[in-house]
């Protein structure tokens, strides 16, 4: 990536792009550098004591705070637990940050707390510590949250992107871009008429589901910024394989397709909030499918591409009228503060 | 005496070596001469009159299609030589030699085609020392046959003593062949099985006259061919290769054929009939002979004479398809042309009804090339076969240096000392196969000039593909420029000027140096260095992308920034792709400034343009809107410009800024009171030309400088390029305009080359 011309950071340092990733390992990962960190991925995989445990953090600052089929709380206990879950560990326990600007409505900030509170129940962890601050008024944008979260690893936690294999089946559980598609309706002050929610939802229980259908996942991801395009490009960087992805098997929501076409986005690059995508050996794809499938944040799943041999390192989407299409991650994203 | 002359240029594959030793057993020189990969080294040997003789005929004689670039000569010590022969090729440390591109049978081969007597009637494969393929059949230097693929053939007697004999036109003539020893044509079905034809050519055009859609093998890779007059078969093609509007390029028999279907000056007609045969974009007439389907709403068409025996034998007069045909680039929606048979039958599956196959292999893909003629000279809109690979002359020399070129419409450049070598148009990069194709050429480019780069160069958009690949290549010094500097940079190489000069640089996107997309500029440029001296405001795309798709939404832009949003339902029935809600909801948006992406892209405005007037509100390739605008104008060099604003950015600073808000008002306002499109289309047009008259002369005085380069895709609209170029001239401005290279993105590698030598020296 061409080195940044400016020494302040931009908002595109946040789009969870190529310039996000570059901003991390130039200014952190140089000066933090050890084998845990440098592995990369969302969790960190730790053995204390004996115990083989997965561990993360995420802050949210999505604007607006509430939203059609969630809010920043909701988000914030399902982003830190789907972290955990995709990383193949079972989500037990949660901190909470809190971070508000002075003004800041109370009852607001119960309903925040409620949803907090219905998330975690539903998703089965406890938030077992947390931290509250407030500042002035116009240093903080209403409420930022902060959630890091522990879970305990399975035995056969996915490898991550290297494991994939030529022949491997790429799935995803639900139709994808729905949460970007509502921020930014939301955002622009677009009615959506047709009642559009973010997807937004903890996939500990639909995870579980995989594992206990005797699944062992090769390689899991929660495309949230940059989108199923981001998580797909992350698997064909990380590994010496490339990745087919068939444009007429892509679930996407009519109502999303025609956002996207209002704003001129493409469903691929924008954030979701309650998917994962899956790449499992062949043999295990009807099963995988199946057990998505019969669970109630998986029922619209499909089969989305294929890892091949072919073209390593990219990502060629095969449209609809057969052509191939180079899909690459975005060096910055113009959607800010989606999660 | 004996004297030593080594000979630089194009001086292989052209018949040079036979020329030399004609003149000098015409002379009564003994010696020899024999190709190696720097050019040619000739020894003659007699007396000094002799000697000095064939040193002056050396140049005036030459044959066509060889180019002399250098000739060094020294005088040796005698050898007792009397006789001259043709000594075998040698290997030569260093490798400076050039390839001839590939050449249109000439005038003789057709006679011999045509000519019941010849041994070679009718023979598909006919070729000779003046004509035929090189380029794309070559596989590394020296150029000789075993090094291309007719080494798959080895000559029958008849053809081997022609290839000896001096006095023939095959003397070493690399690609000789005859039906008896030499390649083979093919009728195949659609899936590719044999179909036993005692004459392929005759069966061929039997099944194109009942409407068939033929695949065809050509010289850089298959055609798709079919009736040009029936819209049911054109409509089809279409249909199959997913093109819905994109014109296709047509071939007929000769001339006279030609003159039935456009209007052809004699420029164009000499353009038409040159050894480079390429596609020559002309003036449709109304009622000609093709069908509208061939180039839907357009009054141009590009049309093109029969370049290899096979398309003599398709197109002849007798037993040869009687119309135009329909002569497109073989492939599946906008991937490289397809080169070989095997690969014929499987990516054309489905889009051709039979296949018009051979055993020559291709080894080089390349499109056919497209040209018109503005301002008096012909221009290049793709250069390709015929014109690859000769190199365009540089200011300045440097070390190698790879030119990775833009997105869209793609070429990369290599440079070897002041050489520049464009290659033949790559395409579309967010193509996976299109990107795989750039660097097969760039391997490919790279043995055959026998160069290693040591300087990759790039456009400074992040997301281009282009930039990716410049960024994988580690193992190179890496630059980048930003893309409108590219663009003036390349008007000035292509003429051998080193001098600062004000640029206008207009296209439809060009990353800027701002985070904004620009295109619609004026800047100075000296060298390395770029100031933005004037530019048009950068107008929001409502849906990013998806405006550059419906111009209507760039119309919806310009309402706006002429707060006249108001107007939209009024406006909307012109527009019947724009679904009314989704209209308003952007006119909502652009009113709160929702942050969409801005241009300042001159094709933009053309678009909205386009849409304003009910001309063109959905583009289904580029540049189609901002093409019907140019089209549906009623030119006329006296029309009154409208109204427009230019404003100072910083307050008495540089730069200026177009504000087409005014123009757009005054436009809309000459409409209501009765104008008709055609006439707006002219004043939009007028207006265009006095703005850049008007910035140029304001930037002349501020910095006393009188060189102009034009550089994009918009100067390949004809009104904007003779008018502007002519009113330039008239008022002591010098102007420079590309020619011999795109001024589109298929010329920016050039320019992307020529900064990284600046850079570098």
């Amino acid at each position: 990536m061409a080195e940044s011309r400016s020494r302040t950071i931009s908002l595109g340092h946040g789009s969870g792009g190529l310039l996000t990733h570059d901003l991390v390992h130039e200014v952190f990962g140089a000066r933090l550098a050890n084998p845990v960190l440098d592995g990369g991925g969302d969790s960190a995989l730790l053995e204390v004591g004996g115990a083989r445990i997965a561990f993360t953090t995420d802050s949210f600052v999505v604007s607006p705070l509430v939203f059609p089929g969630g809010d920043i709380g909701k988000l914030a206990v399902c982003g830190t637990v789907n972290d955990l879950a995709v990383a193949g560990a079972v989500p037990r326990f949660l901190s909470l940050a809190v971070v508000l600007e002075e003004g800041f409505d109370r009852d607001l900030l119960e309903r925040i707390a409620d949803s907090i509170a219905h998330t975690a129940a539903a998703a089965e962890v406890l938030v077992v510590t947390g931290d509250t601050k407030v500042v002035e008024k116009g240093k903080g944008d209403g409420v930022y949250l902060n959630t890091a979260g522990v879970g305990l690893l399975r035995p056969a936690a996915p490898g991550g992107a290297a494991s994939a294999r030529p022949g491997d089946v790429v799935l995803v559980n639900g139709p994808c871009g729905d949460h970007g598609a509502v921020i930014v309706s939301a955002r622009s002050g677009i009615e959506l008429s047709s009642g559009l929610q973010s997807d937004c939802a903890p996939l500990g229980g639909l995870v579980a589901a995989l594992y206990d259908a005797g699944v062992t996942p090769r390689f899991m991801r929660d495309p949230t910024r940059g989108g199923t395009a981001g998580v797909l490009a992350e698997l064909a960087r990380g590994g010496a394989c490339g990745v087919e992805v068939d444009e007429t098997s892509l679930p996407v929501r009519d109502e999303v397709r025609g956002v996207c076409e209002l704003l001129g986005m493409d469903p691929l690059f924008l954030a979701n909030e309650g998917k994962v995508i899956v790449v499992v050996p062949p043999e295990q794809a009807a099963a995988a499918l199946a057990a998505l499938r019969g669970h109630p944040h998986g029922t619209a799943a499909a089969a989305i591409g294929a890892i091949t041999a072919a073209h390593p390192g990219q990502v060629v989407l095969r449209t609809r009228y057969g052509g191939q299409r180079l899909i690459d991650m975005p060096v910055s994203d113009p959607l800010p503060r989606i999660c | 005496m004996r004297r030593r002359f080594e000979v630089a240029g194009i001086v292989q594959g052209v018949g040079f070596r036979p020329f030399v030793y004609r003149l000098a057993t015409r002379l009564g020189l003994g010696g020899h001469v024999f190709n190696h990969e720097a050019g040619v080294t000739i020894e003659v040997e007699g007396d000094a009159a002799a000697v000095d003789a064939f040193a002056a005929a050396l140049r005036p004689e030459a044959p066509p299609l060889s180019r002399i670039d250098e000739v060094r000569a020294v005088d040796v010590a005698d050898a007792g030589e009397r006789a001259f022969r043709i000594a075998p090729s040698a290997a030569h440390a260093r490798a400076a030699t050039l390839i001839s591109p590939d050449v249109a049978v000439c005038d003789d081969c057709r006679r011999e085609l045509f000519d019941p007597a010849d041994r070679r009637h009718r023979y598909p494969f006919i070729n000779c020392v003046n004509c035929g393929p090189r380029y794309t059949i070559i596989a590394d230097l020296p150029y000789d046959r075993p090094k291309t693929t007719m080494r798959a053939f080895t000559m029958c007697p008849a053809c081997q003593a022609e290839y000896d004999d001096p006095r023939t036109r095959r003397f070493h003539a690399q690609p000789n062949a005859c039906p008896a020893c030499g390649p083979r044509l093919a009728l195949e079905d659609a899936a590719g099985r044999p179909l036993p034809a005692a004459d392929p050519v005759a069966a061929a055009v039997a099944r194109l006259v009942a409407g068939a859609i033929l695949a065809v093998k050509g010289l850089g890779g298959f055609h798709l061919a079919c009736d040009a007059a029936l819209a049911a078969v054109v409509a089809e093609l279409r249909r199959r290769k997913h093109r819905d509007e994109k014109p296709f390029a047509v071939m007929v028999r000769d001339l006279e054929a030609v003159a039935a279907l456009a209007a052809v000056s004699d420029a164009e007609a000499r353009l038409l009939t040159s050894p480079e045969r390429p596609i020559v974009l002309l003036a449709r007439r109304a009622g000609g002979p093709s069908c509208d389907e061939v180039a839907p709403g357009n009054r141009r068409v590009g049309v093109m004479l029969p370049y290899t025996p096979l398309h003599h034998l398709l197109l002849a007069d007798a037993g040869g398809f009687p119309g135009p045909l329909v002569m497109t680039s073989a492939n599946p929606s906008d991937e490289p042309i397809v080169r070989d048979n095997d690969e014929a039958r499987w990516r054309l599956r489905g889009i051709a009804d039979a296949f018009l196959v051979h055993d020559r292999d291709i080894l080089v893909r390349a499109d056919d090339s497209v040209l018109h003629v503005a301002a008096g000279m012909p221009r290049q809109v793709r250069r390709s076969r015929g014109f690859v690979p000769v190199p365009v002359r540089l200011p300045r020399g440097g070390p190698p240096v790879l030119a990775v070129g833009g997105e869209l419409k793609n070429t990369i450049c290599l440079t070897r000392g002041r050489d520049a070598f464009l290659s033949q148009h790559i395409g579309d990069l967010e193509n996976a196969p299109t990107a795989a194709f750039l660097e097969e050429i760039a391997a490919h480019l790279q043995r055959v000039l026998d160069l290693r780069p040591e300087v990759v160069v790039h456009d400074l958009h992040p997301d281009y593909h282009a930039t990716r690949y410049a960024l994988h290549r580690t193992d190179l010094t890496r630059l980048a420029v930003q893309h409108h500097h590219a663009h003036v940079l390349a008007c000035l190489a292509e003429h051998g000027r080193e001098a600062p000069c004000i640029g206008l640089a207009l296209d439809g996107t060009g990353y800027g140096l701002d985070d904004t997309i620009w295109g619609g500029e004026v800047l100075v440029v000296d060298g390395t260095a770029m100031q933005r001296a004037a530019h048009f405001r950068a107008l929001p795309l409502p849906g990013g992308e998806q405006a550059i798709r419906e111009p209507w939404r760039m119309a919806l832009a310009l309402l706006h920034v002429a707060g006249a949003a108001d107007r939209l339902e009024q406006l909307l029935p012109r527009w019947p792709h724009a679904e009314a809600r989704t209209a308003r909801t952007l006119r909502d948006l652009l009113a709160r400034a929702h942050p969409f992406p801005r241009s300042s892209g001159l094709g933009r405005l053309f678009d909205a343009v386009a849409a304003l007037l009910g001309i063109r509100d959905l583009a289904t390739f580029e540049g189609q809107a901002a093409m019907a605008l140019e089209q549906a104008a009623a030119w006329d060099p006296a029309v009154p410009p409208y109204p427009i604003d230019l404003v100072p950015a910083a307050p008495g600073g540089t730069p200026l800024v177009v504000d087409p808000a005014a123009m757009a008002r005054a436009l809309l306002d000459d409409l209501d009171a009765g104008a008709t499109p055609a006439r707006a289309a002219a004043r939009f047009h007028a207006t265009i030309v006095a703005t850049l008259v008007t910035l140029a002369q304001r930037t002349r005085a501020d910095t006393s400088l009188r060189l102009v380069a034009l550089g994009g895709g918009v100067f390949q609209n004809r009104i904007l390029l003779e008018t502007i170029s002519a009113r330039l001239t008239a008022d002591g401005f010098e102007v420079l305009a590309p020619a011999q290279v795109p001024a589109n993105d298929g010329g920016l590698a050039l320019g992307q080359a020529y900064f990284a030598l600046l850079s570098l020296g």
